[in-house]
This record gives structure tokens, C-alpha cells and sequence, in this order.
């Protein structure tokens, strides 16, 4: 599904990845940890296509295909989604109106009916309950006033929506209480099946009680310095990361 | 003779033959204000950009334009169909139209209004309502020192008199709406005045509205006296043509415990200036007024507010959002006094501008004047564009970037419109503010 291949990568003329390597088939859930700064957001930004990030190098195929090629809103309709980190209010926006649009958008692309207020309302109550959520959200404006777990849940919404082929979920546990820690990964748990594919972004090993990994790998310093199974994160969780840092430095 | 006062003396003495038309018809009183108002207007001078309160707004071209006033009414071929676009569903029988700044009886209908409630045009006030009428017009904008209202009340012929008595309650929206429609250069003077009696609740709708394109001149005056415990809302849409001029002030004075709320829109004219002057006149009072203008093309948008705190124990709340475009330029002057006295005086400002183009020019300067102790006051004011992050989200979710930049935009704009209890009203300016901005969104 997603072939990263020896990809660089800058910010302001800093380089943060530097010849990052990883492959991702379709029905696997891999978690990328790694202390903070190095590169897991950037690494998300740029599967997603935040313009900021210039890439220098290396490639990214996607279904076999240039991801580069494509615009953020292009891949998104493609099948790419990234759950944000810190998600972006939209004052004045209802949550409604966003995910039909959002919804829409897809749809065309996928040569589907678009779908008008009623029969989007039928789609979108089989939705909340994956996350929990009250209808009332719908009203609201797109994350506007949300707390950091409403935040968190809505993201997890819209992936419920759009059905994405590859989601990259970064840092969807921080910040979440016990309750919504259990519901987003409950949520992620039911959306992941044999034909999607999952990116789990965290630097907790807690979120892998939730939701079990097939792979585990460390990127430090923009590279994947360390992969390897579920138990890895338990390691991790032990070790902290300084005996990564210093094989890396070894090596 | 300088050249303000030749056009003063060219293009605005039609005052002159209002008041030997006049002559004989009208109660001594008004006649009286007249006269008082013209001799003010003939002793001031119209406002340059050395005037500090007029730096920003040019009013120079709408000296040079030689306008032509009415005197009567010439509207046989408007229909009530004609005017649907302007008008709503929730006040169709609760209307007052003026046409070019003249009272059209025949597309005004007020049946729906309960009995004792007074929606009328000045020179038709029924009997039991002259009173209040003579001991309140012209008693709070000041056409002693300004030089557009001056002219305005020297003009004051017709215009729009609501009064709501004391204690009644009035479900149905009041809509007054002054239509342009002149195929030459033309100018009006719609006056309006609100009188809600003490603990009485309304909504007033006041529009401007063109049927056709010709240039035109709306310098108009409303006055607002919300009496003790009194509840108004005001909705003030202004949509003249592309090649209108339109000056405006709106007078406020509140008594204790009364609420005004106003939501002062602003998407047309070439150039518009608005003027809303807030009073508290006592304690308890609570203010809210919130405004949205849309510039595109050349138009120039300026709003000068005041909100005067003298007593104790009052709220003010306001919040001015502006969308510019093209070579749109907008001004926003806000000031908030807060007299010595004025304790636990609770007042909050902003104003918040999109610019979507790089020509486009916002002036913005919120006032804050704190001379009370014990007070909770805050001001603010932002120019800002479309956020690459707020961008970016959108198209992570898929959606294209004219879009993605429609549906900011208009979310922007809806944090003012959203709060329009009046269904029709909100739609259509959901409607007419995309429509301006070449968007096309679905939205409900
Ligand atoms: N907009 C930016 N401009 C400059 N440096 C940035 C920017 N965004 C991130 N960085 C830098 O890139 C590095 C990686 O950041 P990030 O990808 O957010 O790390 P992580 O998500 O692993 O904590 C950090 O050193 C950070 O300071
Ligand atoms: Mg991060």
C-alpha cells in the first residue's frame, strides 16, 4: 500500500527526515515512536501533503503510485488521512456541514452519490457511535470549544466518514483521559480491517494496550533506526530511549 | 466662496423648496425643527480628510454629485412582486416601504401588528401617538454639530415612526425597507424613528435596497430610545447599488435595564459610512451590538461606533467582522468610554478583518476609555488572511482549495450571521454575502 523510500526532507532549509525507509501493506498496523523532534508529525505532514515541507529527496509510492504527484486534497480523496495532532477549529463551520462536504468530495471522486442533510444524517448516527459521540457535536462548530479528547474523537469521526485506505493517526492518545483513551482506540479498532492500513504515531506504549501493533519501529533523528514486533514498545516502555540513541550514534 | 460651501449652496438647498411646500401643512413644531436643523446645516462644513473622525472617508464625490430630491412619490408601476427579493416572509404584513425616500403606501402593509402598536410613516401618525412623536424626534441625534443629520432633519418630511407602548410585546418582526430605484442621480433622507415604552419587546428590520444601478445619494437618521427594561433588536442590513453613496447614523439611548442588540450589515453601496452612537443612560443596561461588512471591487465601508458607559452595572458586548476583497477598503473606529462612575462596568470590543486579496485595505482603531475603577474591559483588533494550517485541514479531508477558502470564508462571516434569530433574514444573508464573494457553497 505505502512504500517509503530513503525519503529527505526540509523545514525552513532544516533537514528533519533524512533517508527515512518503510514499508506498509494493506491490513498491517505499524507505530512509529520516537522522542520528541524526531520527525514523527513530519513524517505525517508530509504523507498528508502540508505544502510547507519541501521533499529532497527519496520517494513515496502509494498503491504502487507517485504520492508526490498528487495535492493534499487529492490524496485525501485518494484514500490518505491523517488525524492531526492538534486539529484545527473552523469557527463558524457546523461539524454537519464539514463532514457531508468532506464526505461528498469522496464520494465524487469514487463515482458515488453524494449524499444531501437527510440521508447524510442516516450515514453519520452509525458513525458517532463508533466514537461515542452525541449528536450534538454535529451542531457545533468544527472543533470549536472541544476539549482536547472531543478534539481527539472528532478526528477519529471524520476517519469513521471517509473510510480511508491508509490513516496516519498522530498522537491521537495524548492528552486523553482513561474513558476517551478507551474510546478512541475502540474506535481505530473497529475501522481497521484486511483492506486499510494503520499509523499509529505515539511516543506511549499505553495506546498499544488498545490497539496491537504488527509492527513497532523507533525513529530517531528523521531515520527508522530500530523495527521490530509489539514487543519492542514493551522495551521501549522499560528501556526509555536512550539505548536507542546510543546504538544509533554507535552506528 | 470655498468650494464645500458652493456645493452645499448648488446641490443641497432643496431643504428650501421642501419647506415653502410645505408651508401651512405641518405643525408648527416641525416646521420649527426644520428651520433650527437648516440653519445648523447652513453653518457647518462638510467634513475633509483633516477631520480626525472622517481621516480614512473621502466624502468628496458625493459633494460633486449634483442630486436630485423628490417630493412626490412616483411609484405606480412597483408591485409587491417587485420588491420580494427585499423583503420577508416573516414581516410581509408588518412592512413599511419608502421608495427614494418616500412613504409608498401601496407596497406597506402593517395588518399583522397588534392593535395600539404604532408602525407608521411621520405624516401619518394616528392621533394618540403625535404626542410621543413631538416629545422624541430629533431629540438624540445631534443635528446641531453634524452636518449630515443637520441636513437630514432640515429635509425631515416623511420617514418611519414605530413606537411600542409600554409593556407590549410584539412577536412579529417590524421591517422597514428604503428602496432606491431612481434612474437619475437622487437623493433621500430616510429618517426613522424607534420609541420602545418602558418593559415593551420588538424587532426592527431597517433595509436599503436598489432596483437598478444608477448612482444615488441615502444620508439617513434613526433614532432609538429603548425605555426602562425595554427589549430591541435591530437588525441593519445596508445592500445600495455599487454606485451609491450612503451616510448614516444610527442614535441610541437606552434607559435603565433595557437591552439593544443590533447586527449592522454592511455589503453594498460604492461608498457607505455608518455612524452607531450607543448611550447608556442609566443602570443595568445591556448593549450588543455586532456588525459584518463585505467590501469587493472599489467599495469603501467605514463604521465608527460608540458605546458611552456613564452608569453603573451595565454590559457592552461588540464584535465587528469585515471581509475584504478586491481593491476594498474598510475603516472600523470604535470607541468605548467609561465615564468616572461607571463601576463594575462590563465592556468588550473587537473587530476581526479577513483580507483575501493584497489590495484590499482595512484601517481599523478600537478605543478604549477607562475613567471608572472596578470595571472588566477588553478590546482588540486583528487583520488577518486564510491560514495555511486551517487550508491544509481542509484538504486533508479532501476538499479542493477554492473550496476550502469558500468555506473559511463564509465560516468567518457566519460567526456574526449565525447569531440572527430570524430564519429568512439569516438565509439571506448567507446567501447574498457568497453570492458577493463569486462562492457557491451548499450550505444549510
Ligand atoms: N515549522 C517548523 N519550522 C522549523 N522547524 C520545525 C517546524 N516544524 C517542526 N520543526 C522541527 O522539526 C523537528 C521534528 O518535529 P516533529 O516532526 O514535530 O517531531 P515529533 O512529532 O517527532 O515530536 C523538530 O526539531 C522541530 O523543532
Ligand atoms: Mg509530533
Amino acid at each position: 500500500m505505502l512504500e517509503i523510500r530513503n525519503l529527505h526532507a526540509t523545514i525552513d532549509g532544516k533537514e528533519i527526515l533524512r533517508g527515512l525507509t518503510l514499508t506498509v501493506n494493506a491490513g498491517e498496523i505499524h507505530a512509529i515512536m520516537g522522542p520528541n523532534g524526531s520527525g514523527k508529525s513530519t513524517l505525517a505532514k508530509i504523507l498528508a501533503g502540508h505544502p510547507a515541507y519541501e521533499v529532497t529527496g527519496g520517494e513515496v509510492l502509494f498503491e504502487g503510485k507517485n504520492l508526490f504527484e498528487l495535492e493534499a486534497d487529492e490524496r485525501a480523496r485518494a484514500g490518505v488521512f491523517l488525524a492531526f495532532q492538534y486539529p484545527i477549529e473552523i469557527p463558524g463551520v457546523s461539524n454537519a456541514n464539514f463532514l457531508r462536504m468532506a464526505y461528498n468530495e469522496k464520494a465524487k471522486h469514487d463515482g458515488k452519490d453524494e449524499l444531501d442533510p437527510l440521508e447524510f444524517d442516516d450515514l453519520i448516527q452509525e458513525k458517532l457511535k463508533i466514537v461515542e459521540m452525541d449528536k450534538s457535536f454535529l451542531n457545533r462548530s468544527v472543533n470549536e470549544g472541544f476539549s482536547g479528547g472531543e478534539k481527539k474523537r472528532n478526528e477519529i469521526l471524520q476517519m469513521a466518514v471517509l473510510e480511508p485506505k491508509l490513516a496516519v493517526l498522530d498522537e491521537t492518545d495524548s492528552g486523553l483521559d482513561i474513558d476517551a483513551l478507551r474510546i478512541v482506540a475502540g474506535g481505530v479498532n473497529k475501522l481497521a480491517n484486511k483492506d486499510n492500513a494503520i499509523i499509529l504515531v505515539t511516543h506511549y506504549q499505553r495506546l498499544l494496550d488498545y490497539i496491537e501493533p504488527h509492527f513497532v519501529h523507533v525513529l530517531y533523528k528523521g531515520q527508522i533506526v530500530k523495527s521490530g514486533g509489539k514487543d519492542l514498545a514493551l522495551e521501549l516502555e522499560k528501556k526509555g530511549y536512550d539505548w536507542i540513541k546510543g546504538a544509533s550514534a554507535a552506528a | 466662496m470655498a468650494q464645500a460651501a458652493k456645493e452645499k449652496a448648488d446641490h443641497f438647498s432643496a431643504y428650501k423648496a421642501l419647506a415653502k411646500a410645505l408651508a401651512g401643512q405641518d405643525p408648527a413644531w416641525l416646521v420649527n425643527l426644520r428651520e433650527k436643523a437648516a440653519a445648523h446645516f447652513e453653518a457647518l462644513d462638510f467634513p475633509t480628510t483633516h477631520d480626525e473622525e472622517w481621516k480614512y472617508t473621502n466624502v468628496s464625490a458625493v459633494l460633486k454629485t449634483p442630486f436630485r430630491q423628490h417630493f412626490e412619490q412616483d411609484v405606480t408601476d412597483l408591485t409587491v412582486e417587485a420588491i420580494a427579493p427585499f423583503t420577508f416572509a416573516e414581516t410581509r404584513q408588518s412592512q413599511l416601504v419608502f421608495v427614494n425616500g418616500l412613504f409608498a403606501p401601496q407596497l406597506s402593509d402593517v395588518s399583522a401588528l397588534p392593535v395600539g402598536v404604532t408602525v407608521s410613516n411621520l405624516a401619518q401618525v394616528p392621533a394618540d401617538a403625535a404626542k410621543a412623536l413631538h416629545d422624541h424626534l430629533a431629540t438624540q441625534a445631534n443635528h446641531r454639530d453634524e452636518i449630515f443629520t443637520a441636513l437630514n432633519t432640515a429635509n425631515l418630511n416623511d420617514g418611519a415612526f414605530v413606537f411600542i407602548p409600554k409593556g407590549k410585546a410584539v412577536e412579529t418582526p417590524i421591517h422597514l425597507l428604503f428602496l432606491a430605484t431612481a434612474q437619475t442621480a437622487t437623493i433621500a433622507h430616510p429618517r426613522v424613528l424607534l420609541l420602545a415604552g418602558e418593559g415593551s419587546i420588538a424587532t426592527v428590520i431597517e433595509s436599503y435596497a436598489a432596483l437598478g444601478e444608477s448612482v444615488y445619494f441615502n444620508n439617513s437618521v434613526v433614532e432609538i430610545i429603548t425605555q426602562a427594561d425595554a427589549v430591541v433588536t435591530h437588525y441593519r442590513l445596508q445592500q445600495e447599488n455599487d454606485a451609491a453613496f450612503h451616510v448614516a447614523t444610527t442614535q441610541v439611548y437606552q434607559e435603565r435595564g433595557s437591552n439593544y442588540t443590533s447586527y449592522a450589515i454592511s455589503l453594498g453601496a460604492h461608498l457607505a459610512r455608518h455612524n452607531l452612537n450607543v448611550v447608556l443612560g442609566d443602570q443595568h443596561v445591556e448593549t450588543t451590538i455586532d456588525g459584518l461588512y463585505v467590501v469587493t471591487g472599489t467599495q469603501h465601508c467605514d463604521n465608527h461606533t460608540s458605546i458611552d458607559h456613564a452608569h453603573p452595572h451595565c454590559t457592552s458586548h461588540q464584535v465587528y467582522k469585515g471581509i475584504l476583497d478586491g481593491k476594498g477598503r474598510a475603516v472600523f473606529n470604535g470607541k468605548v468610554f467609561v465615564r468616572e462612575g461607571a463601576l463594575l462596568t462590563d465592556a468588550h470590543q473587537l473587530n476581526k478583518n479577513l483580507l483575501l486579496s493584497a489590495d484590499a485595505h482595512v484601517d481599523t482603531k478600537p478605543q478604549l476609555e477607562i475613567f471608572a475603577d472596578d470595571v472588566k474591559c477588553s478590546h482588540g483588533a486583528a487583520i488577518g488572511q486564510l491560514e495555511d494550517d486551517e487550508l491544509f485541514y481542509l484538504a486533508s479531508r479532501g476538499i479542493a482549495p477554492e473550496k476550502a477558502r469558500a468555506l473559511l470564508t463564509y465560516g468567518f462571516a457566519e460567526d456574526i450571521i449565525s447569531k440572527i434569530k430570524l430564519k429568512s433574514v439569516r438565509q439571506y444573508l448567507d446567501r447574498q454575502v457568497l453570492d458577493k464573494l463569486h462562492q457557491s457553497l451548499e450550505v444549510e
